[in-house]
């Protein structure tokens, strides 16, 4: 463990961003996570003054300050909402990799961050060996949804409705994929990201159909890495660094026009948090390049394919569901509604209440579960008050978290991506 | 630190998970939405019904302990800010809107429940509840009649406090005292209810409103005019109220804050402008295009440069955006944002920008002016970094010279905010001393241990 002082001074660079909380308290009115505990600490001013208050050394224990900054699912509502305009993400973002720099990670979860997360090959293979054994341990628990639950006690799993590891993820159902750009004169590299490989490879077979039917050419080479997302917001930043890395390489060996994925957060990761927080000064501008070039997937196919709504006589309703990563992040809500609609059957609709995060939050998910199960549940009933048959989002990670809470609620509503939806179309 | 078989106590009361006493937690609840001093509690407590609050409030003055009740804590003027090593009493959990009576024009809230939430359940059964601070969207219904928190649209319908009808409220010895009602009229005792209003938390703890909601209006026009002199604004705004017109909202914002908004938006303000009217008439149809009219010519026969009358809801909202755009644009300008409510009478607008300026560029500070020209109280925001001690000791000057300007011009200390700990000390300057002694002898007999936020409004005690 390091010296505090240490850590203190570390601390104290995020002065200048912590002193623009005027701490008038609106993000209360955003916060899911406060919105069900009402606790000063659960929200961002509080957890903004506990920042402060360890960096003048009011407060002396960084256990139970880094405690309190984990119980956010990094939805960024309140940040899109902030009047003073504070960098929330990216004051928790430092200030978990200072806390983590000095208290450490649990020895599992470093484990699986650097010996795993790094080695996409050893990941692959392990994963889909997990895949071929899921069977043994878990049962159906709603067959629409395609849902499982524990079969024995089980702390991890707990009372999840997860979906299963995919029998054949995306990887290894296509390889890679390197074809020319046909009429549209547009090459795309393809970036699946982890969920949609791992969990959904029919929504990566669906970006590719509709890919190819508008003739737009898809480099997708073997051995993604992660976008780095889950250690970078549990602060190991090491690893987030070597898995940028390993992409950059990765995807060089392309020519490409645009980057797209079907995943929100691996979209405003790449496009946000690689160029601000990738260590490798000297690589700025491959990092710059690609952040650039991300799309995500409904956002190509609207603003550059115009793909645009196709009437339609009597539109089957759809809950659309709107990742905090596209909606906050990347300020993208029509373009996905859109999408939807362009295969003439479907129409977006919205919930009561409005856009707010599902609960997910990647880690948050695991680490705060019963937290993460009220906050989900909640949007389950929003989207059963739509009334409609389908639920659709943009994000695999707000798949995982509305299947579960849609199962468990009994609501039988089947969840997709939009691109699901619009590839059934073609 | 809070004995443990207190703290034991406490948590019989509340549960455990509603008692918290570790020092990051009890941080948390050091401070407000005042730039002051944070001091910590000694334990925070969050009852979940109003049985365990009487059961709180008579512990804590059984035991002495100083007691602060608190809900979103977006208070401006320190009144949440617990005494050093005190109790600090969410109503967080305490947010139910128990009734809402559509016959007879009224709600019954407990003192937890969110402005804007009771607001939008008013609206969706087609009446209006018209108090609307800034904060609405988080602040609670108790806070706002501890602190009788006023609004954009308190000129035509008034304050809190004209629309609390009863509060129920417990005393120290965690009995539960009743006043006011349900009617219309009631006369019925002390007007403990109205005591109760503004008293931020020094008298009693609130277990119940019963808040007065009314018709909504029927129709509604909002505009813009521009001035090229702040004392053109101002007799506009006199003529309008003159004309016996009383608009529903009448706000105001001076150059700097039109230039920090435009900056900030890009919608197209008149940044040469030296000063905006933002108006709205509402009522009748019929009567709001007679306002509206009427409104639009004072303000171009007392020089307005230029009206616009918005013509649908995108524009209304344009309109509203600019304003509410006020307070973001200017608090991004540097660290520290400090906003002051001071309040004149009306007429008295253009002196105090005068003195305003004056005292901006005697205390070489930036300050943006904007407000609610209507009923005068304007909002002058301070813009500073508070870790520069030497900028910091001309901002508390500044401070105390704004309000010593605001009462000489006929004003007050305090439009919405309250007076909490940043304004006791100016309390005798516009009031006297008989006013604070005949105030602090009836807390001596209500709150006898003094455990009601001590320090609040009446400033520190002596035992």
């Amino acid at each position: 463990m390091a010296d505090i002082k240490k850590l203190v001074s570390m601390l104290k660079e995020l002065d200048d961003l912590l002193t623009g909380c005027m701490r008038c308290g609106m993000c209360q009115a955003q916060c899911p996570v406060f919105a069900q505990t009402g606790r000063e600490t659960d929200v961002t001013r509080g957890k903004l003054a506990l920042l402060s208050g360890l960096s003048e050394e009011i407060l002396k224990d960084p256990e139970a300050v880094n405690e309190k900054l984990q119980r956010c699912l990094l939805c960024g509502t309140c940040e899109a909402n902030c009047p003073s305009g504070v960098k929330v993400t990216d004051i928790f973002l430092r200030a978990r990799a200072i806390l983590t720099g000095y208290l450490g990670l649990p020895p599992t979860q470093r484990l699986i961050f650097r010996r795993l997360l790094t080695n996409p090959k050893l990941m692959n293979n392990l994963l889909s060996l997990g895949s071929s054994l899921q069977g043994l341990f878990t049962k159906d628990a709603d067959s629409v949804i395609g849902t499982s639950c524990a079969r024995f006690n089980a702390p991890l799993i707990a009372d999840r409705h997860f979906k299963k590891l995919a029998s054949k993820s995306l990887h290894s159902q296509t390889p890679h994929k390197d074809t020319p750009s046909g009429k549209s004169g547009l090459r795309v590299a393809f970036f699946p990201g982890c969920v949609t490989d791992k969990v959904f490879p029919q929504v990566g077979q669906a970006v590719l159909k509709i890919m190819e039917h508008h003739q737009v050419g898809v480099f997708m080479p073997p051995n993604q890495a992660c976008c780095g997302i889950p250690a970078l917001s549990s602060g190991e930043t090491e690893v987030f660094d070597n898995l940028v890395r390993q992409n950059l390489d990765l995807f060089a060996k392309g020519k490409w026009d645009y980057l797209i994925t079907p995943c929100a957060t691996c979209t405003a990761t790449i496009a946000e948090l690689w160029p601000k927080y990738y260590g490798d000064k000297m690589d700025a501008v491959r990092v710059k390049e690609l952040a650039d070039k991300v799309m995500d997937v409904s956002q190509f196919l609207n603003d550059v394919l115009k793909v645009t709504p196709k009437k339609a006589a009597s539109p089957a309703k759809v809950a659309y569901h709107d990742p905090c990563h596209l909606r906050n992040t990347l300020k993208i809500t029509a373009q996905p509604r859109q999408v939807l609609a362009a295969g003439g059957k479907y129409a977006a609709a919205e919930l009561p209440g409005g856009p707010s995060c599902c609960g997910s939050g990647g880690s948050f998910n695991i680490k705060h579960y019963k937290l993460s199960d009220v906050i989900g549940r909640k949007k389950a009933e929003s989207i059963a008050a739509t009334g409609a048959k389908i639920a659709a989002t943009s994000c695999p990670a707000c798949m995982l978290q509305l299947s579960d809470m849609l199962s468990k609620s009994g609501h039988s509503i089947p969840v997709k991506h939009v691109v699901e939806l619009y590839a059934e179309s073609l | 630190m809070i004995r443990d078989a207190l703290k034991n106590e406490f948590q019989r009361i509340v549960g455990k998970d509603n008692v918290m006493t570790e020092p990051d937690e009890l941080h948390a609840y050091s401070y407000d939405s005042a730039v002051l001093d944070q001091t910590q509690p000694a334990i925070v407590v969050r009852p979940e019904n109003s049985e365990s609050l009487g059961q709180v409030v008579k512990l804590c003055n059984e035991n002495g302990l100083k007691l602060t009740v608190r809900g979103a804590g977006t208070n401006l003027s320190g009144g949440t800010i617990p005494h050093p090593g005190g109790v600090v009493c969410l109503t967080t959990a305490l947010d139910k809107i128990l009734e809402i009576n559509e016959e007879d024009l009224y709600a019954v809230v407990q003192p937890g429940a969110v402005t804007a939430k009771f607001a939008a359940q008013v609206a969706a059964k087609g009446l209006l509840y018209p108090p609307d601070p800034g904060s609405q969207a988080v602040s609670t219904l108790g806070g706002n009649v501890a602190e009788n928190a006023g609004g954009l649209r308190a000129l035509k319908y008034g304050v809190t406090k004209d629309y609390v009808m009863g509060v129920d409220f417990f005393d120290v010895n965690g009995e539960l005292i009743r006043s006011g009602g349900k009617t219309v009229k009631c006369v019925t005792g002390y007007n403990l209810a109205g005591l109760m209003v503004a008293s931020e938390g020094t008298l009693g703890v609130f277990e119940k409103l019963i808040l007065k909601l009314v018709p909504p209006p029927a129709a509604y026009k909002a505009m813009m005019a521009v001035f090229p002199d702040v004392m053109d604004a101002s007799r506009a705004v006199a003529a309008i109220i003159a004309n016996k017109i009383v608009p529903a909202t009448l706000e105001f914002m001076d150059n700097f804050t039109i230039r920090t908004v435009e900056n900030f938006r890009k919608a197209g303000l008149p940044v040469d402008a030296a000063a905006m009217l933002l108006i709205e008439v509402d009522g009748h149809p019929a009567q709001v295009e007679d306002d509206a009219a009427k409104v639009e010519s004072i303000c171009k026969d007392n020089k307005a440069l230029s009206v616009r009358v918005a013509k649908d809801d995108a524009e209304r909202n344009a309109v509203w955006q600019a304003r509410r755009d006020a307070l973001p644009a200017l608090a991004r300008v540097r660290p520290t944002t400090v906003l002051e409510d001071a309040t004149v009478p009306r007429s008295k607008i253009p002196a105090m920008m005068q003195a305003l300026d004056k005292i901006a560029k005697k205390y070489d500070l930036t300050i943006g002016t904007f407000g609610h020209a209507g009923d005068g109280n304007l909002h002058p925001t301070i813009l500073t970094d508070k870790r520069d001690q030497k900028e910091w000791h001309r901002v508390e000057a500044a401070i105390d010279a704004i309000f010593e300007e605001a009462l000489a011009l006929g004003g007050t200390l305090s439009g919405e905010h309250g007076i909490g700990l940043a304004k006791s000390k100016y309390l005798k300057n516009e009031y006297g001393v008989g006013t604070i002694n005949y105030s602090r002898r009836m807390k001596s007999v209500l709150d006898p241990n003094n455990i009601l936020n001590p320090g609040k409004i009446l400033g520190p005690l002596l035992a």
